[in-house]
C-alpha cells in the first residue's frame, strides 16, 4: 500500500540520528576551516550517543524498508555535517556499498566491519571507467593478485581501513575485464600518496593512491568469479550494479546538507516577519515565500526519488533506472537549493558566521562524484530509449 | 512505513484505466478539442466505468468502496495520458460528488448522490475559480452572508467545469461571519441552476482543454435554504477540499507530462538527420531523460499528498508541493516535447501542440479535479 509516513521506530531513529548529528554540526566549522585535521574518532559527547545500530535492530514489517531507512538515516546524518561523524568504521563508505552488493557471504563477514573507501577514478579516466588501467596480474605460484597503477579522487581515502578499487585483467578485453578487488591498508605496495584540498566536504579527506606491485590473497576479488566474459559486458555490468544503492546514497548525502540549509532559510525568514503558510495560491505570498516553497518542493521530489530507488532495492526490483534518476535529480536539486538559500537570505547567505555557505560549497560535489549529473542521464536515455552505449554515447 | 506498492486491485484498475486510455480517450482528444465539444458517447463510455458511483455510499446508490485519493490519483494519471481534456471531464462528477460524500449531511448525500450512481452520465460542478487575476482561495471575493434560516451569495465565478449541464453548482464562498479567517472562513453552497439571482455565461472560449465546456457564474444577491450549506452547520474543511482538488490537479499532469514523453521517445528514434536518428544526440536525448526524471517526480509529489489525504492527515502543505512542482514541470516538458518534434511540433497533425496548449490551460487552475 502506497504511504509515505513513518513508523514509531522510524521516527525513533530518525530523532536519534538527528539528535547525534546536531553534535557534529558543532565541530563542522572547525573542521571546514582545519582541513589537515582528521575529525576526532569519538567526539567528547559520544558517550550520550550508544550508536543508531540497536535500534534498527527492533524494525519490524511495520517499519519502512532496510534501504528506506538507510537513505533517511543518511540524509539525517548529513544534515548534521556531511563528514564529521561520531565514530569510524560504521561501514558506510562507498566501498562498503560495493562489499555488500557484489561480494560472496564470507567476504562480507570478514570485511564488513571495516570502513572501505571506493577507488575507480584514475589519472586518465573518470566517467569512462572502461579506459581504467589498474592492472591485476595473478600470480599463480602464490596464488596471489598482483596490482599496479594508480588511483584519485578517493573519498575517505585517507580515513579508510581498505579500499575496494576497479582493476582490469586484461586490457585487451575492455569493460569485460574489470574486476573489484579488496586491498587492505598496510599491505605492501599500497601508498595513500597525498590528500587534496577542496572547496568542501573539507573534513572527508580525498585520496590519491598509487599501487607497485601490491600483492593481495587470491580471494580478494570481490565476488570470486575469475574469468573474463566473452561477450558482451556481463562482467562490467556485475561491476555497475555496485552502483544501485550508492547512487541514491550519494544524492542522500546532498540532500542532507541541503534540508539543512532549507531549514536555517526557514528559520531566518520566519525570524524577519515572512510568512510561509502553505494555504494560498501563489498570489497570496510575497516572492520570497513563494521561491523558498518552490525550493522545498524541489527538495521534496529529489528525496522521494531517492526513496523511490531504496523502496525498489528493498523489493528485490532491479533499479539501475531509478538509481540514475534519484542521483540525477538530487545533484541538480541540491545546487539549485543551496544557491536559492543564499539567495534568499542575501549576505547573511556568504556569511563564514553560519553554516550556509559551507552547505553551498559542500553539496557542489553531490552532482559530480559517482558519476556526474550527464552520467546519469545518458543512463536515464539509454534505457527509456532501450539504446546501446554505441547508439547513444 | 514508507511504500510505492500499489495495491493488488490498485494495479489492475490502473491497467484497466491505461487501456482505456489509449484505446478510447487518445484518439477522441483531438477531434473534441478542434470541435471545442465533449464527445457524449465517450463520456457514457467514461460513465459506464463507475469511476465516480465507486467510491460513493451504498446507502445512496454508490458501489460502497472506500474513498481513496490514492487510487483516484493513478487513475487521473491513467485519464489525462489518455487526454488530458476529456480525463477532466472524465473525473468531473466527483468535484460535485466527492464533496457531497465527504462533507455532506446525510440529507443532502440522499438528496444529491442519487443522481451519480445512476445510468446516464450526471454532471456535477464545482465553482471556485474567479475572475480576479490575483486570486486566492484563502481570500475568496465571493461572500456569503447569513441571513435567518438562509445565507445570501455575491460575487463571480470562472471556469466552472461542466457549468453549461450541471444541475446544481457548489460554490465556494467566503463567509462573513468576521470570527474566522483562511481556508476557516470557506463554505461551500450548493446552488441549483434556476436560483433566482443567479446567471451562467456562454460556455467559455478557451486556449487548451477545449473539449471541456467551461462557464462563468454571476451570483446576485443568490438566497439560499441553510440546509444548502454543505456539511450543515459544521461547514466543510476547505483546507482538504481544496488540497483535493489540487492533488488532482497534479495526477492530472502527470499523466499529460507522461503522454507527451512517450509521444516524444518513438519520434525521435524514428526521425533521422544528420545521419542518425534524432534521440541519438545528446541534446534530444537530454530532454527525452529530463521528462523522464521530472515524469516520475511528479507522480511521487503527487502519490505522497494523496496518501496523506487518504490517512486524513493534514495534506495542505505535501499538495501544494505536488501541484505547484507539476504545474511548473508539465509545462516544461510539453514545452520540450514541441521541441522534440521540430516544426511538427506546431502542426496540428501531431497531438504534441494541443498538450503544449493543454498544459498552460490546466497548470494555472485550481479546483476544477477532484480526488
Amino acid at each position: 500500500m502506497i504511504d509515505f509516513s513513518l513508523s514509531e521506530n522510524d521516527q525513533k531513529i530518525l530523532d536519534y540520528v538527528r539528535s547525534e548529528a546536531l553534535v557534529a554540526r558543532k565541530y563542522a566549522r572547525h573542521y571546514d576551516e582545519n582541513e589537515h585535521e582528521f575529525p576526532p574518532e569519538a567526539l567528547p559527547e559520544a558517550d550520550q550517543f550508544p550508536g543508531v545500530w540497536g535500534l534498527m535492530g527492533e524494525r519490524g514489517e511495520e517499519d519502512s524498508g532496510s534501504s528506506v531507512i538507510g537513505m533517511m538515516v543518511t540524509m539525517a546524518e548529513t544534515w548534521g555535517d556531511y563528514s564529521v561523524r561520531m565514530r569510524k568504521g560504521r561501514g558506510v563508505g562507498l566501498g562498503n556499498a560495493a562489499l555488500g552488493a557484489a561480494g560472496t557471504p564470507e567476504q562480507k563477514e570478514k570485511w564488513g566491519h571495516l570502513l572501505l573507501s571506493m577507488a575507480i577514478t584514475e589519472p586518465g579516466c573518470g566517467s569512462d571507467p572502461s579506459l581504467v588501467q589498474t592492472t591485476a596480474v595473478l600470480d599463480e605460484e602464490t596464488d596471489e593478485w598482483i596490482i599496479n597503477g594508480e588511483k584519485i579522487f578517493v573519498t575517505t581515502g585517507c580515513r579508510a581501513d581498505g579500499v575496494v578499487l576497479w582493476a582490469t585483467l586484461d586490457r585487451s578485453a575492455g569493460r569485460a575485464g574489470i574486476k573489484s578487488f579488496l586491498v587492505e591498508k598496510e599491505t605492501p605496495g599500497f601508498v595513500v600518496a597525498h590528500k587534496e584540498k577542496k572547496l568542501g566536504i573539507r573534513a572527508d579527506d580525498t585520496a590519491a593512491y598509487v599501487f607497485q606491485d601490491c600483492r593481495i590473497p587470491r580471494g580478494n576479488l570481490l565476488g570470486g568469479k575469475e574469468e573474463i566474459p566473452k561477450q558482451g559486458s556481463g562482467g562490467f555490468r556485475g561491476v555497475m550494479k555496485t552502483f544501485n544503492m550508492t547512487r541514491p546514497m550519494t544524492a542522500a548525502f546532498g540532500l542532507g546538507m541541503s534540508r539543512a540549509a532549507l531549514d536555517f532559510t526557514r528559520e531566518q525568514l520566519e525570524e524577519a516577519g515572512v510568512d510561509l503558510s502553505y494555504g494560498a495560491g501563489v498570489h497570496g505570498l510575497s516572492a520570497a515565500a513563494a521561491k523558498f516553497q518552490e525550493l522545498e518542493a524541489l527538495q521534496e521530489a529529489a528525496e522521494l526519488t531517492v526513496a523511490r530507488a531504496a523502496w525498489m532495492a528493498d523489493h528485490g526490483m532491479p533499479n539501475n533506472l531509478e538509481s540514475s534518476i534519484s542521483k540525477a535529480k538530487g545533484g541538480s536539486g541540491v545546487r539549485t537549493i543551496t544557491q536559492g538559500c543564499i539567495e534568499l537570505l542575501g549576505a547573511m547567505g556568504v556569511s563564514r558566521d553560519h553554516l550556509l555557505e559551507k552547505w553551498f560549497r559542500d553539496v557542489r560535489i553531490t552532482d559530480i562524484y559517482e558519476g556526474t549529473g550527464q552520467i546519469q542521464h545518458m543512463i536515464i536515455a539509454r534505457t527509456i530509449l532501450d539504446y546501446s552505449r554505441e547508439q547513444l554515447s | 512505513m514508507i511504500s510505492f506498492g500499489l495495491t493488488d486491485e490498485q494495479e489492475v484498475v490502473r491497467e484497466a484505466m491505461r487501456e482505456f486510455a489509449e484505446q478510447v480517450l487518445r484518439p477522441a482528444g483531438r477531434p473534441a478539442d478542434e470541435a471545442s465539444e465533449l464527445p457524449a458517447d465517450v463520456m457514457q463510455q467514461v460513465w459506464d466505468l463507475s469511476l465516480t458511483s465507486t467510491q460513493l455510499p451504498e446507502s445512496v446508490g454508490g458501489g460502497g468502496e472506500a474513498r481513496s485519493p490514492i487510487t483516484n490519483a493513478i487513475i487521473l494519471e491513467e485519464l489525462a495520458f489518455g487526454d488530458a481534456g476529456l480525463g477532466l471531464a472524465a473525473a468531473s462528477p466527483g468535484l460535485f460528488a466527492f464533496a457531497v460524500a465527504d462533507f455532506g449531511t446525510e440529507e443532502q448525500q440522499k438528496q444529491y448522490l442519487p443522481a451519480f450512481g445512476g445510468q446516464k452520465f450526471h454532471a456535477g460542478a464545482l465553482a471556485v475559480l474567479e475572475p480576479s487575476p490575483v486570486f486566492d482561495v484563502t481570500n475568496l471575493q465571493t461572500t456569503a452572508e447569513a441571513k435567518g434560516d438562509s445565507f445570501v451569495l455575491s460575487g463571480k465565478k470562472r471556469f466552472v467545469v461542466m457549468g453549461d449541464r450541471a444541475e446544481h453548482f457548489l460554490v465556494l464562498a467566503r463567509s462573513t461571519n468576521a470570527a474566522k479567517t483562511g481556508f476557516g472562513a470557506v463554505d461551500a453552497f450548493i446552488v441549483p441552476r434556476d436560483a433566482a439571482g443567479l446567471s451562467v455565461g456562454d460556455v467559455e472560449l478557451n486556449l487548451g482543454m477545449k473539449a471541456v465546456p467551461t462557464v462563468s457564474l454571476t451570483l446576485e444577491k443568490v438566497e439560499v435554504p441553510a440546509a444548502n450549506r454543505l456539511g450543515g452547520e459544521e461547514g466543510i474543511d476547505a483546507a482538504r477540499l481544496i488540497a483535493g482538488t489540487r492533488v488532482a490537479g497534479a495526477a492530472l499532469l502527470t499523466g499529460l507530462s507522461r503522454g507527451v514523453l512517450e509521444f516524444c521517445i518513438p519520434y525521435a528514434k524514428e526521425r533521422h538527420a544528420f545521419g542518425e536518428a534524432i534521440a541519438q544526440k545528446q541534446a534530444v536525448a537530454f530532454m527525452l531523460s529530463d521528462m523522464q526524471v521530472e515524469v516520475e517526480s511528479m507522480r511521487w509529489l503527487t502519490w505522497k499528498a494523496a496518501s496523506q489525504l487518504e490517512q486524513g492527515t493534514d495534506a495542505t502543505k505535501a499538495a501544494v508541493f505536488a501541484s505547484r512542482y507539476a504545474a511548473t514541470q508539465a509545462m516544461k516538458i510539453a514545452d520540450n516535447g514541441v521541441q522534440v518534434l521540430g516544426g511538427h511540433g506546431f502542426i496540428r497533425e501531431h497531438p504534441v501542440e494541443m498538450w503544449y496548449r493543454h498544459a498552460r490551460t490546466l497548470s494555472v487552475l485550481e479546483g476544477v479535479a477532484a480526488v
